[in-house]
């Protein structure tokens, strides 16, 4: 509000100095700077799937997206959360009340999600969900001024169960993390590998943290089911998964379904513990040749990481709002973010790393998902050549209807 | 060491205290510094921004609280985080949900903070040192597991959306000023409490219970009794800080009943000063204004906490202002 003021009075100011109709106009638009936040985990159990990385493919986006030849002035600045609730809620606050920040983009953690986007909410900017994965984000939490990019659990228990069952893992077994999250990808991966025509033979639980799983890797070798999905996150996917390995399991024929992984974490287990892991993302950078173009611009900036599907969703997001602000003039975006948003889901979205897709009225970015399955060390040729495409959800199936949200968007 | 100054200092020094402040126990160097930290509190949110403030007040009262219990009855809590964390989440369910205005919400964490205080304090009381601290770990996280499944709490997302609501049901919160005035109020109340606390002759009776258990069981006291008071005083403080973080960032999360916020509290305590009035605040904001404002320099975040700790335990043995005060000979 007080920037409104203050570029209208420098607009006045000139104006008057100068009596050139058309000038003053101008004089505005270049003196509009916008600033985007990058708010995420620098330093902790998410750096590699969010972190440095992100921050590169925002710049990378602003400098593709050419806004700079157009008078507007674009900024990147960055914030470890350290996953606190209540350092990112007031990083996020600060940013936009001291520092003129516009837009926040990534935010992993689920509690550090919901609390940014409520923030942003009350103080009418943009904010596009990069890595978090709840869908309480276009659910009951959803938001006019939010846009959830990648993916969300809903996506991730849709491709693979339905997919999964479609290759012929059709009898499946869940070692499960023993929380809501944990439970809630068990429930909705049981819906679709049943509707798909599969069967679930049982599951075990596991609490929050453990290090030895080996009792319930057992109990789901026993229960002979082709598949073993595992419904949990982080350092729980990571132990299990290096556990089953050693276990032997997917060398004697089962697979292992992870729920939730990102290409970083199959770098950081090795081939040799993950070969043969099934897993969703919605973005694989030696997909397509526009992925391929992608990975080729924004590498030499990223420090031997390699962009997963969080980062190609800070890209795309920074990409396409800058679409949007050219389109409607950044004035008009740093004025409302509520408005930039709906001109964002207004436009029909198309980058390198999604290739053509739109938005959804509450907030959710639709994209197919697909379903990799983890190459053996001797199928891999070169560095990161690790997955091979089993199978696609198109953007149509792969996200949770509307009416199924209760976004309150919606209704009115 | 730190307990040498406070005993060896001669009760005469409180009696030179400044007019006034007297009555609240400080001697002149606490009077003196009392009074810049009310200045601090009146000018601080003119220059620092209002919501870094309001948690570094949070956390301070949460610190003192903690300084309650280690530093005057010398039990080390590594259970803290449960009373914090249980205390912002039942502040927040009852201002969302049960729609409670704010002062009620936060003594509803107050009240929680204390049953659990009640709970936990009656199994732990019973053994000291290493024990102690292993049964009110184990507890802590207890009401973790709890919290990770209940569905109250929101599991991973935590609760959200918070409202700040009216105080009293007439002055509006939601503007970050007067909210300000609000948690710096409560942090008040809760310092003077616990100095009061501390500078009775109930507090004398801890004291004596921490320099020697035994011999203040010989004289008539029943320390047991003594320790379990001032164990849930500590937790109701504790709960009072939680309940007040919660409604400041409108969310109560499990980072806050996390084993780490234990560990947390202890280090905010050590690295201000144990035992001493004002350390405990020292050391939270020392903590709170490196986890903000280090923030931007992203994964060196750790590294460089880790460094100022290094020549914090090197540099300042007893604590910040417990080595300040050994320079002044004074006690603060």
């Amino acid at each position: 509000m007080s920037q409104d003021r203050r570029t209208l009075l420098k607009t006045a100011a000139v104006a008057s100095a100068v009596p050139v109709v058309g000038l003053p106009a101008r004089a505005r638009a270049q003196s509009t700077t916008l600033k985007i936040g990058v708010l995420n985990d620098q330093s902790g159990v998410y750096r590699e799937i969010s972190g440095p990385t992100s921050t590169a493919c925002v710049r990378q986006a602003i400098v593709d997206s050419g806004i700079a030849a157009k008078g507007v002035n674009v900024e990147v600045v960055q914030a470890d959360h350290q996953n606190k609730p209540d350092v990112g809620a007031t990083i996020a606050r600060q940013w936009i009340d001291r520092d003129g920040v516009d837009v926040i983009v990534d935010v992993p953690n689920s509690a550090v999600a919901l609390a940014v986007n409520g923030i942003v909410r009350e103080k009418n900017k943009a904010y596009f969900n990069s890595t978090g994965g709840t869908t309480e984000l276009t659910g009951g939490q959803c938001s006019p001024n939010t846009i959830h990019w990648t993916y969300d659990t809903y996506m991730l228990a849709k491709s693979t169960g339905g997919a999964m069952v479609k290759t012929g893992g059709d009898s499946w077994f869940f070692i499960t993390a023993d929380y809501a999250f944990g439970h809630d990808l068990e429930r909705n991966t049981t819906k679709f590998v049943q509707e798909a025509g599969g069967k679930v033979l049982g599951s075990v639980k596991h609490p929050l943290q453990s290090t030895d799983f080996s009792s319930y890797l057992l109990q789901a070798q026993q229960s002979r089911a082709k598949v073993i999905g595992l419904a949990n996150a982080g350092t729980d996917t990571i132990n299990s998964v290096k556990q089953a390995a050693e276990f032997g399991v997917t060398r004697r024929g089962t697979k292992i379904a992870v729920l939730l992984m990102f290409i970083n974490d199959v770098h950081s287990l090795g081939l040799n513990a993950a070969q043969g892991l099934v897993c969703t993302e919605s973005f694989y950078w030696d997909l397509n040749d526009r992925t391929r173009a992608f990975t080729k611009r924004v590498l030499p900036s990223l420090g031997g990481n390699y962009p997963a599907m969080s980062h190609a969703g800070c890209y795309a997001s920074v990409l396409h709002y800058l679409k949007a602000v050219a389109d409607m003039g950044a004035a008009a975006a740093k004025a409302s973010g509520a408005d930039a948003v709906a001109r964002m889901k207004a436009m029909p979205t198309d980058d390198d790393c999604f290739g053509q897709g739109s938005i959804r009225a509450d907030g959710r970015k639709l994209h197919p998902a697909f379903l990799f399955e983890v190459k053996t060390p001797a199928e891999s040729k070169g560095p990161w050549d690790y997955y091979k495409l089993l199978q696609t959800t198109s953007a149509e199936d792969a996200w949770r209807p509307l009416s199924e949200g209760g976004c309150s968007l919606i209704r009115t | 060491m730190a307990a040498d100054s406070i005993t060896a200092t001669p009760e005469t020094s409180r009696v030179r205290g400044l007019p006034g402040l007297q009555a609240l126990g400080f001697n002149r160097a606490q009077s003196i510094a009392f009074l810049l930290l009310l200045a601090f509190l009146a000018i601080g949110p003119f220059f620092l921004y209002p919501v870094f403030l309001m948690k570094l007040l949070c956390f301070a009262l949460f610190a003192c609280a903690f300084n309650l219990l280690i530093g005057y009855v010398g039990l080390l809590s590594f259970g803290h985080a449960m009373f914090f964390g249980m205390g912002g989440y039942l502040a927040a369910h009852s201002a969302k949900v049960w729609g409670f205005t704010p002062e009620l919400a936060i003594l509803t964490g107050g009240a929680m903070g204390a049953l659990l205080g009640v709970i936990s304090g009656w199994l732990a009381i019973r053994r000291q040192g290493i024990y102690f601290a292993m049964i009110t770990l184990a507890l802590a996280q207890m009401v973790y597991f709890l919290c990770l499944q209940m569905r109250f709490t929101g599991g991973e997302d935590g609760i959200q959306g918070v409202p700040r609501g009216r105080l009293f049901g007439v002055f509006d919160l939601s503007a970050d000023l007067s909210m300000y005035w609000l948690v710096a109020a409560v942090f008040l109340i809760g310092f003077l409490l616990i100095n009061r606390v501390i500078h009775s002759p109930f507090g004398q009776v801890l004291t004596a219970i921490r320099e020697n258990e035994p011999r203040a069981i010989s004289l008539g006291y029943r320390a047991d009794d003594y320790k379990m008071l001032a164990f849930v005083l500590s937790a109701t403080l504790a709960g009072v800080a939680g309940g007040t973080k919660a409604l400041v960032f409108g969310i109560a999360t499990l980072t806050d009943v996390y084993w780490a916020m234990s560990g947390e509290v202890v280090l905010m305590t050590l690295l201000g000063g144990l035992g001493t009035v004002f350390g405990p605040a020292v050391g939270a904001a020392v903590i709170v204004t490196m986890q903000n404002y280090l923030a931007e320099f992203g994964a060196w975040v750790t590294v460089i906490q880790g460094g100022i700790f290094v020549i914090c335990v090197v540099a300042f043995r007893a604590g910040i202002v417990g080595e300040i005060a050994r320079w002044l000979r004074v006690r603060l």
